[in-house]
């Protein structure tokens, strides 16, 4: 067994234990983690088939920024957790089955897989020869030239994105003073202030 | 492959490297720590009365927005290296398409700004 | 890149370019107080692309190395998406000032869940159909949950966007089975590899879980559950769009894919499709019998509905996709219709779904009752009104491919479905007497009910040319 061999066996282990682990653990915040670990050694398993961009992008999208997300989500939120798997036991068998069954395809049609006799070329005609070019800059020259529509079309969808978030959660609280610094600046003492000449003995 | 692994050798390292602290740091309570179980030191406590409720409670909806609007801007940026990585290559066409990709988000980000959704009242 | 494959998608451009402008429009320009201009001027300029896409001419071209491909179905798709979409968000622009639902952002969010709907029914590539599918549902999911106060709409907007995401989930995995067979992402290119010789397991597999995720959005049994609820949870306006555009646009990408891609292996997915049309009309038809809800009612309605399109396509000839495209635009004149009356009814000011409210509506308001009464016998496909025309298409569609039996169990379910349409035409014209609904409409929703129950009617003619278009289209399509 090869280094390369032994390594990708480590992180596919890991994954899968990640996986299962953030399923099954009790705790959500422990689920979180272990789906931490998960996200790390599938990136682990990207830099082995050479793909470090992608790597890096699990690492800093999915963990530096997703993963926390959850964390915050699961530690923050007033969800009850215990209640919500009890109603998941309810429900396992069928889902048990459902995931019997996808893994059972997956494992026919990987089984026989075949490509096509075409396949291979297809293939190359798009990609530049990875032993040439390193893959991020492989990725360079294909998204923001080849795939321009696509690309512009995520940034559509990232405008989207925000458009949603700040339309569904963004409350103005008209209630609250905000500090406004020219306003209080200008404020002039003629109209804010007045002198009241107080008589002895009657008060305002 | 190799060589591919060689140029990650450090980062292995550094991995067996944290590992291995976190397992010695674990075995070294389990070894070393004075051990006086006792459930009392389990339960909640609050000023000498039990737990009222969880510690859960409803939470601003302010801070997740803020949190999706940084993975946005996250996954904005990650656009960006392949880019930068790749800019010699790709030519008037490619570097276009990046100010347009970039002139949308700031699209939003006038509309986010505008809007105050990066105030925090 | 040449400007030639910036002309093709210059529609799509236009929209995306005048939502971005709005946005800052609106935002800068006093919120939510400039939002009817911004619903009057998107639909203004919904209508002028529909018409020129629509007059635009003859032939096909692809652009971006046929990543995209702008051809007589995909017009046809296009204008039918841009028109209802239009029509939609005019006649609900006066329910959602009543109700306080009127944000700047509803007109521009529709904006771009339409520009990905023309992504996606001219996607020649499967990255591409993916992202116009993402572009069109992410917008959706947010426009569900825009009564974010109360709870129903939130939880709408969340199961529509768990069950997408799912959905997605299960089409990505069968776009990347089909690439591992076929090395391309490219319709043209896997239509290619495809047909040689007997079909591979993997491409099966990948075959089915598209199908799949593609039938999760249009909304056919087994893939259906989220429908009713999100139907019924949405803020009504959000409901009647949900209804039309998007059900026209999941249609036309179910059929790109299988035609572009796929039409090499039609035995392999006719099956499949004519499977899910039987089960969904038979689910639609019976499980709206129960129904007192009127938009959990045309949630089952429009599930029906899809069964019978899908039938269209699983006949899987040229006839068969005219039947499926003549089946849509005539679906979605009548929802635009019934979607208008239903913004309009009320009790005291508060919008009610009950379909017991409709009783002795006739006595109130007879004309918007006629025109009701013709909308829903048209919904059940009665002779001699045009949706029965519409089933016609699709059934002569089926039995010539050999689908006989399928068409005979069409035309059993569309016999068990009439039953809770003219359900509700009785309680209008003979039900108790008893606390009743007022209608209240905008004259733009008036003019939406009237125009599609007139359509209903006059269509019959010769169907306003749709027929010798939706031919057109069809042949671009199926070659």
């Amino acid at each position: 067994m090869s280094v390369a061999d032994f390594a990708f066996y480590v992180f596919a282990v890991t994954t899968l234990a990640g996986g299962l682990f953030t399923v099954v653990s009790r705790n959500p915040v422990h689920s979180v983690l272990w789906l931490i670990l998960a996200f790390i050694s599938a990136a682990g398993l990207f830099i082995l088939l050479g793909a470090e961009f992608v790597a890096m992008l699990l690492v800093i999208v999915y963990v530096g920024a997703v993963a926390v997300l959850f964390l915050f989500v699961v530690m923050m939120l007033d969800v009850d957790f215990a209640e919500l798997k009890g109603e998941m036991v309810q429900y396992m068998p069928l889902g048990l089955l459902i995931g019997v069954i996808i893994l059972l395809e997956l494992g026919m049609a990987i089984g026989v897989w075949q490509f096509a006799d075409l396949a291979p070329e297809l293939r190359q005609a798009v990609a530049p020869d990875p032993q040439e070019v390193q893959n991020t800059a492989a990725l360079g020259r294909l998204i923001y030239d080849d795939y321009i529509l696509l690309f512009q079309l995520a940034g559509l969808v990232l405008l989207v994105a925000m458009i949603g978030a700040i339309v569904l959660t963004l409350r103005h609280r008209p209630y609250i003073k905000r500090q406004d610094v020219l306003a209080q600046m200008y404020r002039d003492p003629a109209k804010a202030l007045e002198l009241k000449d107080v008589k002895p003995g009657q008060g305002l | 492959m190799e060589e591919l692994l060689r140029e990650y050798l450090p980062i292995v390292i550094f991995l067996g490297i944290a590992t291995a602290l976190g397992v010695v740091l674990i075995l070294a309570a389990v070894v070393l720590a004075v051990r006086n179980p006792d459930p009392e030191k389990l339960s909640a406590y609050e000023c000498g009365f039990n737990a009222f409720d969880d510690a859960r409670m409803k939470f601003d909806a302010r801070f997740y927005l803020v949190a999706i609007l940084f993975i946005i801007f996250d996954l904005e940026i990650a656009f960006l290296f392949p880019w930068a990585v790749a800019f010699k290559d790709v030519g008037p066409v490619g570097f276009w398409s990046m100010m347009v990709f970039l002139a949308v988000l700031t699209v939003g980000f006038a509309y986010e700004w505008k809007k105050g959704a990066l105030e925090w009242d | 890149m040449t400007s030639a494959d910036f002309t093709l998608v210059l529609p799509e451009v236009i929209l995306a370019v005048f939502a971005m402008g709005a946005l800052l429009f609106g935002v800068y320009g006093g919120k939510d107080k400039t939002a009817p201009i911004l619903t009057w001027t998107t639909a203004g300029l919904m209508v002028a692309l529909g018409a020129w896409i629509g007059l635009s001419g003859e032939g096909s071209g692809s652009a971006f190395g046929g990543m995209i491909v702008n051809d007589g179905f995909a017009r046809f798709a296009k204008v039918t998406v841009l028109l209802s979409a239009a029509a939609v968000i005019l006649m609900s622009e006066s329910y959602m000032e009543r109700h306080g639902l009127l944000r700047f952002e509803y007109p521009l969010i529709i904006a771009l869940a339409t520009v990905g709907m023309m992504v996606m029914v001219s996607a020649a590539d499967l990255m591409t159909l993916y992202m116009g599918l993402e572009l069109q549902s992410l917008s959706l999911y947010v426009v569900a949950s825009l009564r974010r106060d109360s709870v129903k709409s939130t939880e709408a907007g969340l199961k529509y966007f768990v069950l997408g995401a799912l959905s997605s989930g299960l089409l990505l995995y069968g776009a990347s089975l089909v690439y591992g067979f076929a090395g391309t992402t490219l319709f043209a290119g896997i239509i290619e590899v495809a047909g040689e010789g007997e079909i591979s397991l993997g491409l099966l597999f990948g075959l089915v879980f598209l199908i799949t995720g593609l039938a999760f959005k249009v909304s056919a049994v087994p893939f259906h559950m989220w429908t009713p609820d999100v139907y019924e949870g949405s803020p009504t306006p959000v409901t009647a769009f949900f209804a039309a555009a998007p059900k026209m646009a999941a249609m036309g990408l179910l059929a790109r894919v299988l035609f572009d891609a796929f039409g090499g292996v039609s035995a392999e997915w006719s099956q499949v499709l004519a499977l899910l049309s039987l089960v969904s009309m038979f689910l639609g038809a019976i499980a709206a019998i129960g129904q007192r809800n009127i938009k959990r009612l045309m949630a089952y309605s429009s599930i029906a509905h899809m069964g019978f399109a899908l039938m269209g396509l699983a006949a899987g000839t040229v006839a068969g996709v005219q039947a499926m495209l003549i089946y849509m635009v005539i679906y979605v004149t009548m929802n635009v219709g019934t979607f208008a009356f239903i913004l309009s009814m009320e009790r005291d000011g508060q919008p009610v779904t009950d379909i017991d409210s409709l009783r002795q509506f006739s006595k109130t308001e007879p004309l918007k009752a006629l025109a009701v009464l013709v909308l829903m016998f048209s919904l059940a496909g009665v002779p001699p009104l045009v949706s029965f025309f519409g089933k016609f298409y699709v059934l002569t569609a089926a039995v010539d491919a050999g689908l006989a039996w399928l068409a005979i169990a069409g035309v059993i379910a569309s016999v068990i479905g009439a039953f809770y349409y003219l359900r509700i035409v009785y309680f209008m014209y003979f039900g108790d007497e008893g606390e009743g609904v007022q209608s209240a409409m905008s004259p733009v929703a008036w003019v939406c009910l009237m125009a599609s129950a007139g359509i209903m009617v006059l269509g019959v003619i010769n169907l306003f040319g749709v027929g010798g278009a939706a031919m057109a289209a069809a042949s671009a399509l199926v070659n």
